[in-house]
C-alpha cells in the first residue's frame, strides 16, 4: 500500500490538492514530465497523474490533483494517513531539456502543476524561463509563490481579471512575442482546448512548441493503446512516446473528442456514487 | 470398441445462458468421467503426446494414474512438470500439441489430455493439496521480470531448485495476460490467483507496481541478483493503419479486454468504465479475437462479427474457442478485410468499409496469399471496432538496458540457452518470440530456469 504522507489545498476554492505519497519505486528515478498511474483501491480505475516533485531519499512522489472526474474527486476526499492501493511509475518520457536559451512555459489551470516543475527544470538546466500562468479566476490560482520563485519572469493572468492581468495565457504569450521576446521553445500544458489555442498562437511565429498531453489510459506502459494521439499524421501512444509532443503536429480536435469519450459514464458513476453512498466509497 | 473412438464429452453451460454471463463456459469432468476418459489411453510405446508438450508433462503416466483413480499421484506428476496445470488444462491449444500427436486421433478422437489435466488440477485444489515440500534454499537470488506465463513458470522452476526468486510486475495484479487478457468465462481469475498463491507459498516473492526499466533498471537488478529473467511479454498492440482508426469506438483488443478482465468494468462495484456497444466488429482470427467478440456479446451487444481476412480453416484460434463463439451466435465474416472506418458527425464509429478477399498464389511457406477482389467493397454497420491483430514487445526494457540486443520488431535476441547479449540476463516467452501461446511461454520460462541454474553453478 502507498500511504499519503501529507495533503494541502493549493487554492482558495480548494479545487486542487497536493498529495505527497510514499512510493519508493516510483520516486527513485523520476524526472520532470513523467507520470505515475494511481489506483485508489482494488475496485478503482487506473488514472495517470503527472509527478510535480519527487524525493528519492524519502521515497515519495508529489502529485497535484483537481477534483474533476470520478476518481480524482474520491482522491481529493482522502487525507494524510490514508493509503492508495497502487502507485506505479515513473512512466512516459521525461521532458527534453535545453541547456541554455529562452523558454516560455504556459500553464493553464491545474496544468500549472506540471508547468511549475518543468519551468524549474529548464531554469536549473540554465535557461531563461518566462512562465505564464493562466486561471479562470482568483479563487483557483495555485502555486503562485513557487512559480514566481522558480522562473526567470512570472506572468499571472485570469480570464475574468479578478487577479493579475485580465487575459488568456495565449494572449499574454503573443503580447510578449510581439514585444520582441525571442523564444527557442514554448512548452504548454493545460486543458486540451487551451493547448490547442496556444499552439495556434505560436504557429505563425514558427516557434518550436511542445505540449504535455494526458489522454485516457489504463496501464500507462503501451499496452492498451487507449491514449493514442495523431501527431504529424502518425498514431503515437502518449504513455510511451510522450506525454510531450510537438504541439503543431498534434491533431487537437481528435484528442479533445477522445478525452471526452467516457463523459457520460463519468457523470453516471458520480451520480450513482452520491446517490447510493452519499459519496462514501464502497459502503 | 467403436464407442471408444469418441471422447467423453465435457459439460458446458448452455450457449444461450452463457452468452450473457461471465461464468465459466466449460464445466470440467466429474471424477467418473475423468476415469472413463483416461481409460481411453492406449499407453502406446512411442508416447508421441509427450513430444508435443512444451513443458514435458509425463502424459501417459499421469493419465494412467487418473484411470486408476489415484488423482493425488496424477497431480504430483503434472505439477512437477507444469507450474500452472489448472491454467494449461483450460487454455492450451491441445489439438496442436499433445492431443494432436495422440495415436487415438488416427481413428477417432484423441484422448482429451487437456480436460484430464484440468480435472487433476481442480481436484487437487478442492482437496486443498499444495505443492510438496519446499526445496532447501541454496542461497542464490534471481529476479524475474513479468508475472505472466513465462515469468511464473521460470519462478516456479527456480524456486523448486532452491533459489530465492523475486518477480517484478508492472500492473497491480500478477498473471500478465492470464489476468488482463483471457476472460473470466474461459479462465476464472480465481484460478490464476490460486496458482500465484501456490507459488508464493512455495517461496516466490511478488513485487507489483514495479516498472522494470523505469522504477528499477535491469542493471540495478543485477547488482542485487545473480541473474535476471526477462518475461515481459508482448504488450504493444498492432493496429491496421487504415483511415478512421482513432475514431471513438475503435479499441485494441488489449484495451477492451483489460477494461473487462483486469479492471472488471462489467461489474457495477468496479469504477473503470466500458461502453456497451450494439454492433461490434472484431478484426482478427486468433484466440484474442474470439475472447473480445465473446466479451462484447456478454456486455449486451446485439450483433458481434469476427472479420478475418482469410478462411475458416485458417483461423488461428483454438478450435474449441471458435466452436464456442459460433454456438453463442458470433457471426463470422471471413475473407473480409476492413479498409476504412467511417464515423458520424460526433466522431464515433458508424461502419467499416470492408473488401472481400480472395486467394492468390502460395508463398514460400506454402500459405496462400489473399488479395482484395476489385469492386467488392461493402459496408459493415458497427458502432465499435476491436483490433485483435497481434502484439509486439514493449520497448521499455531494451531502451533502458545497454547492450541488450533485439531484432527490428523489438524481440529480444537470445541463444539456444535463452541467454541474451547481456551476461546474466536471460529471456523467454512473447518478449523473445512475439505474440504466441501461454504454453510456449511457459516452456521457455522453464527452459530458462535451467539455463540460469547452470549459469549460476558455473560461476561457483
Amino acid at each position: 500500500m502507498f500511504p499519503i504522507l501529507s495533503k494541502r489545498a493549493l487554492n482558495e476554492a480548494a479545487t486542487v490538492y497536493e498529495f505527497r505519497i510514499r512510493a519508493p519505486l516510483a520516486a527513485a528515478h523520476c524526472r520532470a514530465g513523467q507520470f505515475v498511474i494511481i489506483q485508489l483501491d482494488e475496485q478503482g480505475e487506473r488514472i495517470p497523474l503527472t509527478v510535480a516533485a519527487c524525493d528519492a531519499a524519502e521515497g515519495s512522489v508529489t502529485v497535484m490533483v483537481q477534483a474533476a472526474g470520478f476518481t480524482t474527486r474520491l482522491l481529493c476526499g482522502m487525507e494524510a494517513g490514508d493509503e492508495l492501493f497502487a502507485v506505479a511509475g515513473p512512466l512516459g518520457r521525461a521532458t527534453e531539456l535545453k541547456n541554455g536559451g529562452n523558454i516560455a512555459v504556459v500553464g493553464g489551470g491545474v496544468g500549472c502543476a506540471i508547468a511549475w516543475p518543468v519551468a524549474r527544470a529548464f531554469r536549473d538546466a540554465g535557461c531563461h524561463v518566462d512562465l505564464i500562468a493562466g486561471f479562470r479566476s482568483r479563487d483557483i490560482v495555485m502555486l503562485e509563490e513557487e512559480m514566481r520563485r522558480d522562473s526567470s519572469e512570472f506572468f499571472l493572468c485570469t480570464d475574468d481579471g479578478s487577479y493579475g492581468e485580465k487575459c488568456f495565457g495565449n494572449a499574454k504569450l503573443e503580447a510578449l512575442i510581439r514585444e520582441g521576446r525571442r523564444y527557442d521553445e514554448v512548452f504548454i500544458v493545460g486543458p486540451p482546448i487551451m493547448m490547442k489555442f496556444t499552439s495556434l498562437t505560436t504557429r505563425p511565429y514558427g516557434i518550436y512548441t511542445v505540449a504535455s498531453l494526458c489522454p485516457v489510459m489504463i496501464d500507462g506502459s503501451g499496452m492498451c493503446g487507449g491514449c493514442r494521439v495523431t501527431v504529424g499524421g502518425e498514431t503515437r501512444f502518449a504513455c510511451v512516446d510522450g506525454p510531450d509532443f510537438d504541439a503543431h503536429q498534434v491533431d487537437w480536435d481528435e484528442l479533445i473528442a477522445r478525452c471526452g469519450f467516457y463523459a457520460d459514464e463519468e457523470a453516471e458513476a458520480r451520480e450513482h456514487n452520491c446517490r447510493m453512498t452519499g459519496g462514501v466509497r464502497h459502503g | 470398441m467403436a464407442e471408444n473412438r469418441k471422447r467423453v464429452p465435457m459439460a458446458e453451460r448452455p450457449a444461450a445462458e452463457r452468452a450473457r454471463s461471465f461464468e465459466e463456459v466449460a464445466l470440467g469432468y466429474t471424477a467418473e468421467e475423468a476415469r472413463q476418459e483416461a481409460e481411453r489411453c492406449l499407453h502406446c510405446k512411442k508416447r508421441p503426446c509427450t513430444g508435443g508438450c512444451p513443458v514435458g508433462v509425463p502424459i501417459p503416466e499421469f493419465v494412467g494414474k487418473v484411470a486408476e483413480g489415484d488423482f493425488a499421484a496424477a497431480y504430483e506428476l503434472v505439477r512437477r512438470a507444469n507450474a500452472l496445470p489448472a491454467v494449461c488444462g483450460r487454455v492450451c491449444p491441445q489439438e496442436n500439441q499433445c492431443e494432436g500427436q495422440c495415436v487415438r486421433g488416427n481413428k477417432g478422437e484423441s484422448v482429451a489430455i487437456g480436460r484430464l489435466e484440468r480435472f487433476v488440477a481442480d481436484w487437487a485444489a478442492e482437496q486443498g493439496l499444495t505443492a510438496g515440500e519446499k526445496a532447501a534454499p541454496n542461497g542464490h537470488r534471481v529476479a524475474v521480470v513479468g508475472s505472466g506465463p513465462a515469468g511464473l513458470s521460470c519462478a516456479g522452476e527456480l524456486c523448486a531448485l532452491g533459489y530465492s526468486v523475486t518477480v517484478f510486475e508492472l500492473l497491480h495484479k500478477v498473471g500478465g495476460v492470464l489476468s488482463y487478457g483471457i476472460p473470466e468465462f474461459r479462465l476464472p481469475k480465481s484460478i490464476v490467483e490460486r496458482e500465484a498463491t501456490q507459488l508464493a507459498a512455495g517461496g516466490v516473492e511478488f513485487v507489483t507496481n514495479a516498472v522494470v526499466g523505469s522504477s528499477v533498471t535491469v542493471d540495478e537488478l543485477l547488482d542485487e541478483y545473480e541473474a535476471v529473467f526477462l518475461g515481459s511479454g508482448a504488450g504493444l498492440p498492432n493496429f491496421l493503419g487504415i483511415p478512421g482508426e482513432n475514431l471513438l469506438g475503435v479499441y485494441s483488443a488489449n484495451e477492451y479486454l483489460t477494461r473487462i478482465n483486469l479492471m472488471k468494468a462489467y461489474r457495477s462495484d468496479y469504477d473503470t468504465p466500458v461502453k456497451h456497444h450494439r454492433r461490434v466488429a472484431v478484426v482478427g482470427g486468433g484466440n484474442v479475437a474470439m475472447d473480445a467478440a465473446r466479451c462484447a456479446l456478454r456486455l449486451g451487444a446485439e450483433e458481434v462479427s469476427i472479420v478475418y481476412r482469410r478462411g475458416m480453416e485458417e483461423l488461428p484460434a483454438r478450435r474449441e474457442e471458435v466452436e464456442h463463439a459460433m454456438a453463442e451466435g458470433i457471426r463470422f465474416r471471413l475473407l473480409s478485410n476492413p479498409v476504412e472506418v467511417l464515423g458520424d458527425e460526433k466522431g464515433r464509429v458508424r461502419a467499416l468499409r470492408c473488401a472481400q478477399m480472395t486467394y492468390g498464389e502460395s508463398d514460400e511457406s506454402g500459405r496462400r496469399s489473399v488479395h482484395p477482389v476489385e469492386g467488392s467493397e461493402f459496408l459493415l454497420e458497427a458502432d465499435a471496432m476491436i483490433d485483435a491483430l497481434g502484439t509486439n514487445p514493449n520497448p521499455l526494457l531494451r531502451s533502458t538496458t545497454e547492450g541488450l540486443d533485439a531484432d527490428r520488431r523489438g524481440r529480444i535476441l537470445t541463444d539456444g540457452e535463452l541467454a541474451t547479449s547481456r551476461e546474466g540476463v536471460f529471456a523467454g516467452g512473447d518478449a523473445v518470440t512475439g505474440a504466441a501461446t501461454v504454453i510456449l511461454a511457459m516452456g521457455a520460462g522453464k527452459k530458462a530456469a535451467h539455463s540460469i541454474h547452470r549459469y549460476i553453478q558455473s560461476k561457483q
